[in-house]
């Protein structure tokens, strides 16, 4: 399955009984005159996680077992990372900014069904098997990921190190010889683009702010970037990926990064952080005793009601 | 504090903004926001207005460089062209002899 496919494909994953978004093609204003409203709706056609779920179910798109096991990485980084933001739904400072994190949440979240579907393509297990009924040495995700919210600099922080790294990583992603992979991030990539700048604004506004936001931008990315090691480490599965052109060794993609971020960061008049990387090993299941509060608080509901629905 | 500045404190200003649906068509206001700048105002507006794929451009303006008109001058302002129907082309007769009018 490849991106321009989709656009056809669209009205078929409506077969697939999955949660459907209330506006379909033909919803209000989509086909009326546009300038009777500022607020016109329409869906528009992109690559959806109902759809990969379809071509799974189907047989159209079934990924190999190290391309299941990259897909279930990167869902899990992206699932772990959008149940922290939104833990700030009705906490940020303000409440436009409270719906800008929420929004790159559930950015996040579309990027993890889509990933977790795929994976699931391999043994028959659904997204919510997979986000649900994991232990946590089964997750996969890389552990700067699942490192509290903080304050606001923390989480913009955190936010401005993995927005950059995805923004590298899904770049290349997308030119994958696996077309679902490469549909995967082509449409993520121009989402994480945003993430990027919403960070970057914020980092160089609470740098270049009050010597109150600049002390705690500083100590932020103190206390973040022992975790930036870990999201560049190779290891025998992106040896493999990247023999078949399925994926990037995580190391190439570090150089990019650097450059990038340290712009920012110039322009910001922050240093990078001299700190020692911290162990890692998220990729093995190895965590920080954060991810199982996470957890705790993600999969209460479907271990306690499975198959409840609402 | 008893004349409170209107934006006093750390109380984001507030921003209008205007959105265009398609390309040809005017902005026409979608709402307000907070925001502490002109460019974050942009980003608020981006995910506050166009989620649903309402827009291909947004303006955004500071809410007091807006003047408006007096909502009590509605008869002096407004009134006045009622009954003027001589504003309107459909008033006069066509002269003979012209077409595509």
């Amino acid at each position: 399955m490849s991106t321009p496919q989709t656009a056809t494909q669209t009205n078929d994953a409506h077969d697939g009984g999955h949660g459907d978004i209330s506006v379909g093609l033909s919803g209000a204003g989509a086909s009326g005159d546009g300038a009777a409203s500022a607020t016109r709706i329409t869906p528009g056609n992109a690559l959806r996680p109902e759809d990969i779920a379809l071509a799974v179910s189907r047989g159209t798109a079934k990924p190999s077992a190290d391309v299941a096991e990259l897909a279930l990485r990167l869902g899990d980084d992206a699932l772990i990372l959008a149940q922290r933001l939104g833990h700030w739904i009705s906490r940020a400072p303000e409440l436009e900014e409270d719906i800008a994190l929420g929004n790159i949440a559930l950015d996040q979240l579309g990027h993890a069904r889509s990933f977790l579907s795929y994976a699931g393509g391999l043994d028959g297990r659904s997204e919510d098997d997979l986000a649900y009924f994991r232990r946590e040495p089964e997750f996969r995700s890389v552990q700067i990921f699942e490192q509290p919210n903080g304050d606001f600099a923390h989480t913009i922080a955190r936010q401005f190190v993995v927005s950059y790294y995805q923004f590298e990583l899904y770049r290349r992603l997308a030119q994958s010889t696996d077309a679902t992979l490469a549909g995967i991030a082509a449409k993520a990539v121009k989402e994480v683009d945003y993430h990027r700048d919403h960070s970057a604004q914020w980092v160089l506004r609470l740098a270049l702010g009050t010597d109150e936001s600049r002390q705690r931008m500083i100590h932020a990315f103190k206390t973040v970037w022992p975790y930036v090691d870990e999201l560049f480490r190779d290891d025998e599965l992106t040896g493999r990926l990247s023999e078949t052109a399925a994926a990037p060794q995580p190391s190439s993609l570090r150089a990019d990064f650097d450059r990038l971020t340290g712009e920012i960061l110039a322009e910001a008049e922050l240093q990078v952080p001299n700190v020692q990387p911290a162990p890692g090993g998220g990729r093995r299941g190895l965590h920080s005793e954060h991810l199982g509060y996470i957890l705790a608080e993600m999969q209460v509901l479907a271990r306690e009601y499975p198959g409840a629905s609402w | 504090m008893t004349t409170p500045e209107p934006h006093a404190g750390n109380v984001w200003p507030i921003w209008e903004v205007f959105v265009r649906s398609s390309r040809g068509l005017s902005h026409v206001h979608a709402g307000s926001l907070h925001a502490p700048d002109a460019a974050m105002a942009l980003r608020n507006a981006r995910d506050l207005y166009t989620r649903r794929n309402e827009g291909v451009s947004i303006w955004v303006v500071p809410a007091d460089a807006i003047a408006s008109s007096d909502p009590d001058s509605k008869g002096s302002f407004f009134e006045s062209p009622q009954g003027k129907d001589y504003r309107h082309a459909t008033y006069y007769t066509k002269s003979e002899g012209v077409k595509h009018l």
